[in-house]
Parts: structure tokens; C-alpha cells; sequence
């Protein structure tokens, strides 16, 4: 296949893959690209971390390709695709909640540093996140639902990734705090090269912070377009996004 | 009240060697969710190989190495050829393989090394020191051992607090699905950690037969002491499996010092059971950290 736009940090093509009998994702296409965030919206169910799981080689895709960049990582482990600059902010988070909140991101900023990224990866989460800089020493578990999705965000920036994937971060968090997180992911994405995929059942607020919205429903895209045009649309809105 | 202290000596002398196994099942078991079975059939093993290199060299101390050495390739060789062969989130099939792996061992064992006793060299004197006609159970041999598993013990406790290999070691022991995530071999970190976990097997082994017999089975008492000694730590807690080893150890030389030696399996058993009833998750579990 020749090389079609090189903007697209994380490229996804005909995404097909199931779990048994249940086909989840249905022949998938969704773009990412860099210094932008787009949005995965759609009902439960419609395959939205399903996606993610592919992207990130958790589930084994039945066909289709990932390319990250150049690179075609279709079938890669995980562990070799986190190295390739995809960092995946798993559904219910992924704090490990036995460490610290300073190993936590140590976790990430070795990956980062063996990427070949800043050295003062940990010191940039605490500047971009300061509760977690006065929570360092603490076991995980300690901390409160929206730290803990600080820390795992952070985390997943100090591997120094070219792609976030981002799976409900919003998911039982007070509408204050999501607006805070949301709004400091905006900043660090602003002018960068990181590209974010943010998957959401809160279609408002993440249309209110995305640049580009794709819409899923039942494991297929039923649209795609730039977010402000995807608020607007009210037929759209009703039938798929439930505000 | 000389005796009581001669027995607490004792205890936490042969209490230091069950904190060693443990300690190596704990290892396990915070990693993969499987009890060893086979981790005595394999430290005896490595202590027949040094029990070979002890009579052709003459020195405890390379036998003891070889032991190490040697445990550290039979952990890795079983994870990477037989336990990850059962695959994952199958721990009821990777129990059943170390069972069988136990017996298989110590079948082989005594094909190759023979059944029959054989005496292995203590590391030093097995004396007690004494003063002014009053001998104490502490002996230049219990030293040895107290100090080879404390030294094992900071080891580890440096590899894990203090190491990048010890941090991703401990995140795929706690979430293996988030530490791919983040780009780590988790499977090379399972092949480490039973690695390792031998070595400290091996150690228990070579101490626990330091000055005494050897035969394919001499392990059992060990392993079942060492086991109760990590359920009353907690399983997951290689600190408590340390305090439940010296614990087990006192407590069984109290038993044999002023009950009677033929009760020490029963009181392994009472243990085990009381442990169980009063509190399952041992003395010292973090699964409260882990539910939230
Ligand atoms: N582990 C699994 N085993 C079997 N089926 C699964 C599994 N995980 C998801 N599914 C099914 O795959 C489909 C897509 O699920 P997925 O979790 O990707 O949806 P989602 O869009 O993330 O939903 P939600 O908004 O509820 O998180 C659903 O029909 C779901 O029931
Ligand atoms: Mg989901």
C-alpha cells in the first residue's frame, strides 16, 4: 500500500475483531492526528474500547491493519506497541494501585527515556499535574478517583508517546473536575505533535474540548467530521450521542 | 531460662531457613497466582549439584554458589518451559504441572544421585559458643545461615525498592496487562522472578542441609513448614513470609523443647489451621489495598 497522508500519527484501517461469536468492531476506520484530539463517541456497547484494545494489541485484530506513522504494528504485542509511542489509559484507569504515585510514573518515563524522551519526564506530569507532585510518596490506592486519573494520564505522557489513547477518562468524575482534566489535556495537546484518540459515552463534553468526532455504533463508523459540526447536527445527536 | 533461650536461638536458626522458602514461594505467588509445589524437589536438586561440588572442591562456599547458579537456571528453564506452556490465567493447570514437576524431580533425583542418605558439610563449626562453662545453641554453622538469608532478603528488598528491573518486576506481578501497557516484557519478568524465587530456594535448601542428611526427599518437612510459614505471612508479603519463617521456627522449637518432637507436624498443622480460621489472609496481606 503507498504511503497516503503522512499527517495521521495513528492510522486505522478496516478494523475488524470480536471476542467468540460477537463481532465488536466492523471493519474500522479512524485517523489520528498530530497536535489534535479526536473524539470516539457512541452508545455502550458500540465498540468504543473494543477499539482501543485492538489499537493497543489487547485483542487480536481478525483484519485489517494499525499503522503507527510508517510503522504497521497489525498484530504487534503490546508491549511492542507502548514501545512504537502508543500509550493506552486502559477503562477504569490502570493505576497500579501497590506503587507509589512517583513509581507509577517511573513506569511510564522508563518506557519514555528508553524512547529516547526527556529525562525530566516525571517532573513535567508534576508541573502539569500538582496534586500528584504533593502525593508522590503515597500508595496509589490513596488517591481520589480524579488524581488517579491525573496519574494515569500523566503516566501514560511520560512514555513520551506520538499517540494517546484515552478510554473514558471522564467515567465517575464530578463534571468539575473532567473539565479541568479535559482543558489541561487541550494545553499539552496545543502546538504539540501528540496525537489523542479520547474515547467517551459523555458525547458533550468531549465534543466541547475535541477537534474531530467519529461516531460508532455496533462495531461500524457512522460518522466522522470535524466535532463542532457533529454538535450541531441534532439528528445525529438524538440517534446517537444521547444529548 | 538458659534453655528457653537455647531453644529461641535454635527456632530462629532453623526459622531463618523456612523465612528462605517462603520467601520463594511467596515470589510465586505474587507473580503468577501459583503455589510451587516442585520448589523443594528442585532446591534439593541444586543442593545434590552442590553436594557434588562441595566433595570435589572441598569448599561450602562454591557449592553454595553453585547451588544459586544453578537455581536461577532451573527457575527460569521450568517458567520458560513447562509453567508457560499451561498458559495464562490457568493457575488450577500450572499448580497440577508443578506437582507433577515435584515428583518428576524427585524421581530423578534419585536416579542420578541415589536414594540413599548422605551427609553434607556444615559451612562451619556446629559447637556453640560458650563462657565460663555455659553453652549457648548458637553456633558459628547458625550464623552462617542467619547472615546468607538476611543477605538474600536486602538483596532482594534492593533489587525490588530500588531498581528499574525491580519496579517493572513488581508492576507485572500487581496488573501483567497494565505493565504491557506501558511497554514492559512482562513475560521475561515472570521468567526473573522464578528465577530468582529458585535461587532462594536453592539457599533454603543448601543451609537447611548444611551439617546434616541429604536424600531426594529430605525437602518435605521444609516445604511444608516453609509453606504454612507464607500463608501466616500472607502469601503476598515477602516481608511476612521473613516473620512467618522465624515465627514458624521458634514456635516448632518450642514445640520439640518442651512438648515433645513427635508433635512438631501436628503443631505444623494446628498452625496452618489456626492461621486459617482466625485470619485467612495472613497476618500480613495488602488485599485490603488491592480491592479498592
Ligand atoms: N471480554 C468480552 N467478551 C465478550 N464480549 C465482549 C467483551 N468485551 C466486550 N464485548 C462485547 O463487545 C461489544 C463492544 O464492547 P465494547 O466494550 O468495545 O463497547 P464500548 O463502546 O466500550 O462500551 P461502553 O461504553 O459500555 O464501555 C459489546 O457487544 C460487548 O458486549
Ligand atoms: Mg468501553
Amino acid at each position: 500500500m503507498s504511503a497516503p497522508a503522512t499527517t495521521a500519527a495513528l492510522r486505522v484501517t478496516g478494523l475488524t475483531a470480536g471476542y467468540g461469536p460477537v463481532t465488536a468492531l466492523d471493519g474500522v476506520d479512524v485517523t489520528a492526528g498530530p497536535g489534535r484530539i479526536t473524539a470516539v463517541l457512541g452508545a455502550n456497547g458500540a465498540g468504543k474500547t473494543t477499539l482501543l484494545r485492538t489499537v493497543s494489541g489487547l485483542v487480536p485484530a481478525r483484519s485489517g491493519s494499525v499503522h503507527a506513522g510508517d510503522v504497521d504494528l497489525t498484530g504487534a504485542a503490546p508491549e511492542r506497541i507502548a514501545r512504537a509511542g502508543i500509550a493506552h489509559v486502559p477503562e477504569g484507569r490502570g493505576v497500579i494501585t501497590e506503587l507509589t504515585v512517583e513509581e507509577n510514573l517511573r513506569l511510564g518515563a522508563l518506557l519514555g527515556k528508553a524512547r529516547g524522551r526527556t529525562d525530566t519526564a516525571i517532573d513535567d506530569v508534576y508541573a502539569m499535574f500538582p496534586p500528584l507532585a504533593e502525593r508522590r510518596r503515597r500508595d496509589a490506592h490513596t488517591l481520589s478517583g480524579g488524581e488517579r486519573q491525573m496519574l494515569v494520564i500523566g503516566r501514560a505522557l511520560a512514555c513520551g508517546p506520538d499517540v494517546l489513547l484515552l478510554d473514558e477518562p471522564s467515567l465517575g468524575l464530578a463534571p468539575r473536575v473532567v473539565a479541568q482534566i479535559f482543558e489541561l489535556l487541550r494545553e499539552r495537546v496545543e502546538g504539540s505533535r501528540l496525537a489523542v484518540l479520547l474515547v467517551e459515552q459523555n458525547a458533550r463534553s468531549a465534543l466541547s474540548v475535541a477537534d474531530i468526532g467519529v461516531v460508532l455504533n455496533l462495531g461500524r463508523v457512522v460518522a466522522s467530521a470535524p466535532a463542532a459540526e457533529l454538535a450541531a447536527d441534532d439528528a445525529l445527536r438524538h440517534a446517537y450521542l444521547g444529548f | 531460662m538458659l534453655q528457653f533461650v537455647n531453644t529461641l536461638l535454635t527456632g530462629l536458626g532453623q526459622g531463618a531457613v523456612y523465612a528462605a522458602f517462603a520467601l520463594a514461594l511467596v515470589l510465586i505467588w505474587r507473580s503468577t497466582r501459583v503455589v510451587n509445589f516442585a520448589q523443594g524437589a528442585m532446591a534439593a536438586f541444586t543442593t545434590y549439584l552442590a553436594l557434588l561440588v562441595v566433595e570435589s572442591t572441598g569448599s561450602w562456599w562454591v557449592g553454595l554458589l553453585v547451588a544459586l547458579a544453578s537455581g536461577l537456571v532451573l527457575g527460569a528453564g521450568v517458567e520458560r518451559v513447562v509453567v508457560r506452556r499451561v498458559g495464562p490465567h490457568n493457575e488450577l493447570g500450572a499448580v497440577i504441572v508443578t506437582l507433577g514437576l515435584f515428583v518428576a524431580l524427585q524421581a530423578l533425583a534419585s536416579i542420578l544421585f541415589g536414594a540413599q542418605f548422605r551427609s553434607f558439610p556444615a559451612p562451619a563449626g556446629l559447637e556453640g559458643f560458650s563462657r565460663g562453662g555455659v553453652t549457648i545453641a548458637l553456633t558459628p554453622s547458625m550464623l552462617i545461615t542467619v547472615g546468607a538469608v538476611a543477605v538474600v532478603l536486602l538483596g532482594l528488598v534492593a533489587l525490588f525498592r530500588f531498581t528499574d528491573v525491580g519496579l517493572r518486576m513488581r508492576a507485572s506481578a500487581f496488573d501483567g496487562e497494565v505493565a504491557r501497557l506501558l511497554g514492559v516484557p512482562v513475560g521475561r519478568m515472570l521468567t526473573l522472578g522464578w528465577a530468582l524465587a529458585a535461587l532462594v530456594g536453592s539457599l533454603a535448601g543448601v543451609l537447611i542441609a548444611g551439617g546434616s542428611l541429604v536424600w531426594p526427599a529430605y525437602m518435605d518437612t521444609v516445604i511444608v513448614n516453609g509453606f504454612v510459614a507464607a500463608v501466616l505471612g500472607g502469601l503476598d508479603s515477602p516481608g511476612g513470609a521473613v516473620v512467618g519463617g522465624l515465627a514458624m521456627g521458634v514456635i516448632l522449637a518450642l514445640v520439640t523443647g518442651y512438648v515433645g518432637s513427635d508433635l512438631v507436624p501436628l503443631a505444623a498443622l494446628a498452625v496452618l489451621v489456626a492461621v486459617l480460621l482466625v485470619r485467612p489472609q495472613g497476618l500480613f496481606a495488602r488485599t485490603a489495598a488491592r480491592r479498592v
